[in-house]
């Protein structure tokens, strides 16, 4: 067999599960149990600086 | 010390003075004399700075009044990144114009340089690489600084990043003037400017993790994850896309490294992934910063924001053959791209929802706050772009569309909606910052520009549905001797309604963001415009408030 076909039957069996393998888990990962707080924190952190000179003042 | 510096840097510039002259001078076609005597002028102006010890930047800086003093954070190249971008922008949506009414009256085709098929991909690089690559690399900067709580990493190679990313874009845009072009839709420049883009993207790269990695901030704020496999993937795709063997090295003229449907597929692979990662991506990444910001609410979810992310990482590359349906592709490959392409659809809404559910509880902002009901029309138009694009691949619907002016009203009410709007939001919201004023010169010009950019993409969209569907109509009708209908002449001559209807449409978009351009003209000279606030509560008159007073005598019955 061609290096094309050995590539194309990869593709289609064992690389095709490890990348659905890898997907699913990144998104199950996120909601890992203590996940909720982190993602908390995450989303407020955009707030807590003052975009004038920097300073944080804990908002 | 000085002195020797300068008279160093002035000798690389002599340097690079006499390679381009002797390249202007022995090049085999038009078109790389002039670029190289583009880089010549570019190479005695900066040499003649090194030995003047001229400051053209001070100078310049002094005239766009920025802020100098010590900050936190290096702004300087946000500054000039929002200035490039609402100069590109400008530029981009009047060749834009200029070839919408060319199709409507092809009078204005004007030979060799100003005809539609070299103006067309100066107005799709302009306002793709020049408007969108600007604010893309300006608000990325600005983002990753805030989000990580560091400074730029690398502030030369940040300026570098910038200028070289400028002339890259001067490069590509007067060489599809002179005729230079490689063909490739969404990348025309040749090899030479090919090579000085990855140049120039991987000292981007480079400041952008270098930024990451200074963080004082644990976490990597999501923003900045669409923003990294932005400039990765484009990289990747940059690169193969333009795998090519020139000519010769004194000439422009270049061959690809792939040929037949191979080559078509490198095309749209890079092409669907240029829409992915350029157009959808990193624009998602200002959504995730700035709609926060401006509706000072946290993201609806975090987490939904992460599992948006991996989908369009894992889904979005495989798209791309939905560009090819019916051609010599494979029909495996051709129902690969349609089924990935409707996939597509559900992280697609799924961060749409995201975006817009980020305003609950503050939805009266859409009222009041004239930004945030240009990202609230943002988001709607992703949504809407990428509702039609998994339908318009869709074989079936595909055998209509494609070819036909639908999927220019496609492209456009994703470009214009989408793209357009959330970078002009961004713009708004770092314009008061960077300069350090207390806000915008004019909140309802804000207004007329969100209504004019608005109604001229429904001008736009509305009137290219109906092209489109009646191009593809007429195309397909047979008669009942099996012989086609329509010439192509006809079905072009049926469209000359519609295609005023664009251009009008495109006029009313323009008008929007020169507007835009006066706004913050005035807002960086320090201006404030008095006018009344938005939203704000008619003239109340407690005296008035209260039942209408009817006459206590009641009425005979009949």
């Amino acid at each position: 067999m061609s290096l094309y076909d050995h590539l194309r039957h990869f593709a289609d069996s064992y690389g095709l599960v490890a990348l659905m393998v890898l997907f699913f888990g990144l998104c199950l990962w996120v909601f890992r149990p203590g996940a909720k707080q982190p993602s908390r924190e995450a989303a407020h952190s955009i707030f807590a600086e003052d975009e004038f000179d920097g300073r944080n003042d804990g908002q | 010390m000085q002195v020797e510096a300068a008279l160093g840097r002035a000798g690389l510039w002599f340097g690079v003075l006499l390679i381009s002259l002797v390249f202007a001078a022995t090049a085999r076609d038009s078109g790389f004399a002039a670029h190289a005597t583009i880089i010549a002028i570019v190479s005695f102006v900066l040499m003649w700075i090194s030995v003047a010890r001229f400051d053209p930047m001070g100078k310049a800086r002094g005239f766009f009044q920025m802020p100098d003093g010590p900050s936190r954070y290096d702004d300087d190249p946000i500054r000039w990144g929002v200035l490039a971008t609402m100069f590109w922008a400008i530029v981009g949506l009047l060749a834009g114009v200029f070839i919408a009414s060319q199709l409507a009256f092809p009078q204005l085709n004007i030979e060799p340089y100003f005809n539609f098929g070299r103006v067309r991909p100066l107005h799709t690089s302009a306002v793709v690489f020049a408007f969108g690559g600007n604010i893309l690399i300006a608000s990325s900067f600005y983002v990753v600084q805030r989000t990580c709580r560091a400074q730029l990493a690398f502030p030369s190679l940040a300026r570098f990043v910038f200028w070289g990313y400028q002339l890259f874009i001067v490069l590509a845009a007067s060489g599809y003037l002179f005729g230079v072009t490689q063909s490739r839709e969404y990348a025309e420049p040749e090899w030479y400017v090919d090579l000085w883009l990855t140049i120039v993207w991987v000292a981007y790269l480079i400041v952008f993790v270098g930024t990451l990695v200074r963080r004082t901030e644990p976490h990597i704020y999501v923003a900045n994850w669409f923003y990294l496999s932005f400039i990765i993937t484009i990289a990747m795709l940059h690169i193969v896309n333009n795998l090519a063997v020139p000519v010769a090295w004194n000439g422009s003229l270049s061959f690809s490294a792939f040929a037949g449907v191979q080559d078509a597929l490198t095309q749209w692979w890079y092409g669907h992934n240029a829409v992915a990662f350029f157009l959808t991506v990193p624009f998602l990444a200002m959504m995730y910063y700035f709609v926060p910001k401006q509706a000072e609410r946290p993201v609806y979810s975090y987490r939904l924001s992460i599992i948006h992310f991996w989908s369009l990482i894992f889904l979005y590359i495989w798209a791309g053959p939905h560009h090819l349906h019916y051609t010599a592709l494979p029909d495996w490959a051709q129902t690969l791209g349609m089924v990935f392409s409707v996939i597509l659809w559900m992280p697609s809404w799924g961060g749409m929802i995201n975006g817009l559910m980020t305003l609950n509880g503050a939805w009266d902002k859409v009222r009041t706050d004239p930004i945030i009901r240009m990202m609230v029309m943002a988001m709607a138009f992703y949504g809407m772009a990428t509702f039609e694009g998994p339908m318009l691949s869709i074989k079936a619907v595909n055998s209509l569309s494609h070819y036909t002016d639908w999927t220019v009203g496609h492209v456009h009410s994703g470009a214009l909606g989408w793209n357009g709007l959330i970078s002009f939001a961004a713009v708004y919201f770092l314009v008061p910052r960077l300069w350090k004023r207390e806000r915008m010169y004019s909140l309802r010009m804000i207004n007329w520009h969100f209504w004019l950019a608005t109604l001229g993409i429904v001008f736009y969209a509305s009137s290219m549905w109906v092209a489109g569907i009646t191009q593809g109509l007429m195309w397909r009708e047979y008669g009942p001797d099996g012989y086609l209908v329509n010439s192509f002449a006809e079905t072009v001559a049926a469209l000359h309604e519609l295609y005023i209807i664009r251009a009008v449409g495109g006029v009313m978009y323009l008008g929007g963001a020169v507007i835009m351009g006066y706004n913050i003209w005035m807002t960086i000279v320090g201006r404030l415009r008095e006018e009344v606030p938005m939203g704000a509560m008619p003239h109340y008159d407690p005296d008035k408030d209260r039942p209408i007073a009817r006459p206590i005598t009641p009425e005979p019955a009949e």
